[in-house]
């Protein structure tokens, strides 16, 4: 294999002389921009419940809501900019996800619709898909088996 | 061989440069200088590849026409990017009826077409070689990260690719032009530095083996340069690379040490961290500012050491460290 030839007083030196990633400033406006999308989504589920008087289509809107402005504002090159304050504020609920798909879309259309757009749409969603189904398998499975969830 | 320093005897001078850089570079602080501001990193193609095809041939265009030569003239052409199978620099070739050459060097690319077409110049194999190089910021981010409108946050030790290309021509000593007397081709140096978001600390190692190598072999000393000018190390790779050459190697660059990573952009102002990056940041600033600066006498003897990252983000998935390359060419007026 390659010879490796690691220099530890270097690498100390690399860490002590690179500025660090500002977590407390990152926490805070991702508590806040995710905040302000949960608060967003609170007030348009009520509108919707109070509107189609069915709580369930009221949430299913709400996350297709979030879907679409998403998309929007990734089209119209806004999305990363407002992702790039915010962080995980914005890449932890759904929004996060509608980005990761619309992103590649957008970014390999050139290449055609078949080999472009639609084979490298779940390039970054595709960890999301994988490992989400898998839990979700695991829980049912429990859910089904020991927590009597068949009724 | 005991002296790596290669000597070129007929002294090859730069009788033509040329620069082009996109829009965020052109609302940096040498903007003035550059040959070429595109307003819009598209470039006007329907595709960040074609784009820096662009990009490249108006800057290997500017720069036969400033020494007075058209593609017939070039003997040899050295051309290279970031993007896998050397597109931009291939594609911009195509058809002209050039001799050519596609290197990959990273971000060293500059200094190593340079030190190639000198070299060939130097040993009569062309009369007119062309140097040339260019990077740009979504096609880089497109093949080396996420897609240009996927929303993530930077580390504040990343650098920002530059969207820009430089080109020189290469003709036997002409009086009154900048050349090429000494040049110094790099080593591979890996420390083990293996954070794709720090590259200024994965080349500054080899940046110093570099320097400390081509002042120890020419018996000079730092003060007898006007400017030691680094490719694009950036903030925390320039910090590294001068407390590593006191440190390790007994070498103080400090008072003329400069970065083409820290020239090109406002560091605070346009919010790129920790600089500029990609060959096209140490071309287009050499292509432009530096050989203008040249020209003016302002700065008559200038190192310019060309810094790469020989990254693939294949081998880093793998668990693989980052080696860097530097090379070094002397360019005096």
């Amino acid at each position: 294999m390659v010879k490796k030839t690691s220099d530890n007083e270097y690498l100390k030196k690399v860490e002590l002389v690179s500025p660090k990633t500002a977590i407390l400033k990152n926490s805070l406006l991702a508590f806040i921009g995710g905040g302000c999308v949960c608060l967003f989504g609170e007030i348009f589920f009520n509108i919707y419940t109070a509107l189609l008087r069915d709580e369930k289509l009221a949430r299913t809107l709400v996350s297709i809501m979030f879907i679409v402005i998403t998309a929007a504002l990734t089209g119209i090159g806004i999305y990363d900019r407002i992702a790039k304050i915010f962080g995980a504020g914005l890449s932890v609920p759904i929004s996060g996800f509608a980005n990761s798909v619309c992103s590649p879309a957008i970014e390999y259309a050139v290449e055609g619709h078949i080999l472009g757009t639609a084979e490298k749409m779940f390039s970054l969603a595709g960890a999301v898909i994988v490992y989400g189904c898998s839990l979700a398998s695991l829980y049912g499975f429990i859910y089904y088996f020991f927590l009597g969830g068949n009724a | 061989m005991n002296n790596r320093v290669i000597e070129l005897k007929s002294k090859p001078s730069l009788t033509g440069f040329g620069s082009c850089v996109g829009k965020t570079e052109s609302e940096g602080p040498i903007s003035q200088d550059f040959d070429m501001c595109f307003s819009d990193d598209g470039i006007n193609q329907s595709s960040w590849e074609k784009a820096e095809c662009e990009l490249l041939s108006n800057a290997v265009e500017i720069a036969l026409k400033s020494a007075n030569k058209s593609f017939d003239d070039i003997d040899i052409a050295f051309a290279g990017d970031l993007l896998n199978q050397c597109t931009p620099s291939s594609y911009s070739f195509r058809n002209k009826n050039v001799p050519f050459c596609g290197l990959f060097g990273a971000c060293s690319t500059m200094a190593y077409s340079m030190l190639l077409a000198t070299l060939t110049v130097d040993g009569s194999y062309a009369d007119t070689a062309v140097a040339a190089t260019s990077s740009h910021f979504c096609s880089a981010e497109k093949q080396f990260r996420y897609p240009v409108e996927y929303g993530s946050q930077r580390s504040p030790t990343s650098q920002r690719t530059v969207t820009g290309a430089g080109a020189f021509v290469v003709e036997r000593n002409k009086k009154q032009k900048v050349f090429i007397p000494r040049i110094l081709i790099g080593k591979v140096v890996d420390l083990g530095v293996t954070d794709s978001s720090n590259m200024g600390a994965a080349m500054a190692p080899a940046a110093a083996e570099s320097i400390s190598e081509f002042l120890k072999c020419t018996k000079t000393e730092p003060k007898d340069y006007d400017m030691i000018l680094t490719g694009d190390l950036g903030k925390v790779g320039s910090i590294l690379l001068k407390d590593y050459l006191i440190n390790n190697k007994g070498y103080d660059i400090s008072a003329v040490h400069n970065d083409c990573g820290l020239i090109i952009y406002d560091l605070e102002g346009q919010k790129v961290d920790s600089g500029g990056s990609g060959c096209g940041c140490s071309a287009a600033v050499l292509a432009s500012h530096i050989m203008k600066r040249m020209n003016n006498r302002e700065l008559k003897k200038v190192l310019f050491i060309g810094t790469g990252a020989l990254m693939s983000p294949l081998i880093s998935l793998q668990g693989e460290s980052i080696p860097g390359i530097a090379h070094i060419v002397e360019m005096n007026i």
